[in-house]
C-alpha cells in the first residue's frame, strides 16, 4: 500500500506536468509569433524583414538545403543561434524565448515544412 | 507669520492643481485609451493573451517614456510600428513575399493639448517596473554614428527588426531612429538587457547583449534621434 509521502510526491508531479502542459505553446503558435517576421508566412525565407538584410533567412521549403542540416545542428540554432553554427548573426538565440521541448517541436515542424530528414531529399 | 505661509500655500495649490491634473488625465485614460492598453499589467503570459493586444502596454508608461516626446507625440501620433502591433496580424503574401497590410492597420487618435498634458502626467506616474530601471546605470556619453552602426547591425543584427532611418530596417519591432527622444535611457538599456523581463512572450529575442555594447547602443540611438533627416 502506497504511503502518503508517495501519493503527494506523485499527485505533486501530475500538477507540475499539468502545469507544464499549460504553459507550452505549440510549434505552429510559436513560427506564427516569431518565426514569420524572417522567414515568413509559408516558410520560404521571405518575411517582412528581410528587404535590408545583408543575408537573407533560411527558406525552410527547401528540401536539399534543410536535409543538409542534423535535428541538433537546427536545435542548437534556434536555441543559441546563427553564430554558435558560424552562421549570421541575424538569426538570433531564442533560448530564452522557448523552453528545450518548444524548440524540439519546432525542428518536427521545420522537416514538415521541408518535407524532408537529415541527409535525405524527398 | 503670514508672509512665511504664503509659500506653503502657494506650493500647497501648485501640488493640488497637479494632483487634480493626473485625475483629469486617469479619467481620459479610463475612457479613452483603457480599451486598447493595459494600465494596469500584467503583460501577455501566453501567446493568446498576446495575440489578444490590441496596443502596447502603457502599465509602466512612466518607466518608459520621455514625457516631454510623449506630450507632443499624443497630439500629433505617428506610426512607430511599422506593422502595427501585432505584426502578423498586419502582413500578407505578397508578389516578392510577405508585406505590411497597410489597409489592417489604424491610425491612432489624437488628443487635444488641454488633454495630452494631463494624460501625460497620468502616464507618466505608471511605474510598474521600478525595480528594472533601478538596476540600471547608463553615464552619458556618445558614440560616432559608424562605430554605433557597426554594433548595431553587423556584430548585434538589431536592423533586422528595427528600422534605423524612415524605410531602412526591419519592419516587426519599432522604430528605433527616434528612440534616443522617445524612450528613457533606463529603459531601452533594461530592454535591450531582458526584453522578456518587461513583457515574456515578446517576439523579440534576448541576445545577451554585454554591458559594454548596451551602453554603446544606448548611446548610438541617443545619436540617431539628433539626425535631422530623422526628426519627425
Amino acid at each position: 500500500m502506497p504511503s502518503k509521502r508517495c501519493i503527494c510526491a506523485v499527485l505533486l508531479l501530475g500538477w507540475s506536468m499539468a502545469f507544464a502542459a499549460i504553459g507550452k505553446e505549440t510549434a505552429v503558435d510559436n513560427y506564427r509569433t516569431y518565426c514569420t517576421q524572417c522567414h515568413g508566412l509559408d516558410g520560404n525565407g521571405k518575411g517582412i524583414n528581410i528587404r535590408d538584410m545583408s543575408v537573407q533567412p533560411r527558406d525552410h521549403t527547401d528540401a536539399k538545403a534543410m536535409s543538409g542540416r542534423s535535428d541538433d545542428t537546427i536545435f542548437k540554432t534556434i536555441k543559441e543561434g546563427g553564430p554558435s553554427i558560424d552562421k549570421s548573426v541575424l538569426m538570433p538565440p531564442w533560448g530564452d524565448t522557448f523552453s528545450d521541448e518548444e524548440i524540439h517541436d519546432l525542428v518536427a515542424h521545420l522537416r514538415q515544412l521541408c518535407k524532408c530528414s537529415f541527409g535525405k531529399e524527398p | 507669520m503670514r508672509r512665511s505661509l504664503l509659500p506653503l500655500l502657494l506650493v500647497a495649490m501648485a501640488a493640488t492643481t497637479g494632483a487634480r491634473a493626473a485625475d483629469d488625465g486617469s479619467a481620459i485614460l479610463a475612457q479613452r485609451c483603457a480599451g486598447c492598453h493595459s494600465l494596469t499589467g500584467p503583460a501577455p503570459q501566453n501567446l493568446q493573451q498576446l495575440w489578444g493586444r490590441k496596443a502596447p502596454d502603457l502599465f509602466y508608461a512612466g518607466n518608459k517614456f520621455r514625457a516631454d516626446w510623449l506630450r507632443a507625440w499624443l497630439q500629433k501620433p505617428t506610426r512607430i510600428r511599422p506593422a502595427g502591433e501585432f505584426y502578423a496580424d498586419h502582413i500578407r503574401r505578397g508578389e516578392k513575399g510577405d508585406e505590411i497590410d497597410t489597409a489592417t492597420l489604424t491610425p491612432h487618435l489624437a488628443l487635444s493639448a488641454a488633454e495630452a498634458g494631463p494624460v501625460t502626467d497620468a502616464l507618466m506616474r505608471l511605474k510598474a517596473h521600478d525595480d528594472l530601471i533601478a538596476a540600471e546605470k547608463i553615464e552619458s556619453g556618445s558614440i560616432s554614428k559608424s562605430m554605433g552602426e557597426m554594433t548595431f547591425d553587423k556584430f548585434l543584427g538589431c536592423m533586422t527588426c528595427h528600422e534605423i532611418e524612415p524605410g531602412f530596417g526591419g519592419a516587426s519591432g519599432p522604430e528605433l531612429y527616434t528612440a534616443g527622444r522617445r524612450l528613457q535611457a533606463e529603459f531601452i538599456a533594461s530592454y535591450i538587457r531582458s526584453p522578456q523581463a518587461w513583457d515574456p512572450k515578446i517576439w523579440m529575442p534576448n541576445k545577451h547583449v554585454s554591458d559594454t555594447n548596451i551602453v554603446k547602443l544606448v548611446h548610438y540611438l541617443s545619436v540617431l534621434s539628433k539626425e535631422p533627416g530623422d526628426a519627425k
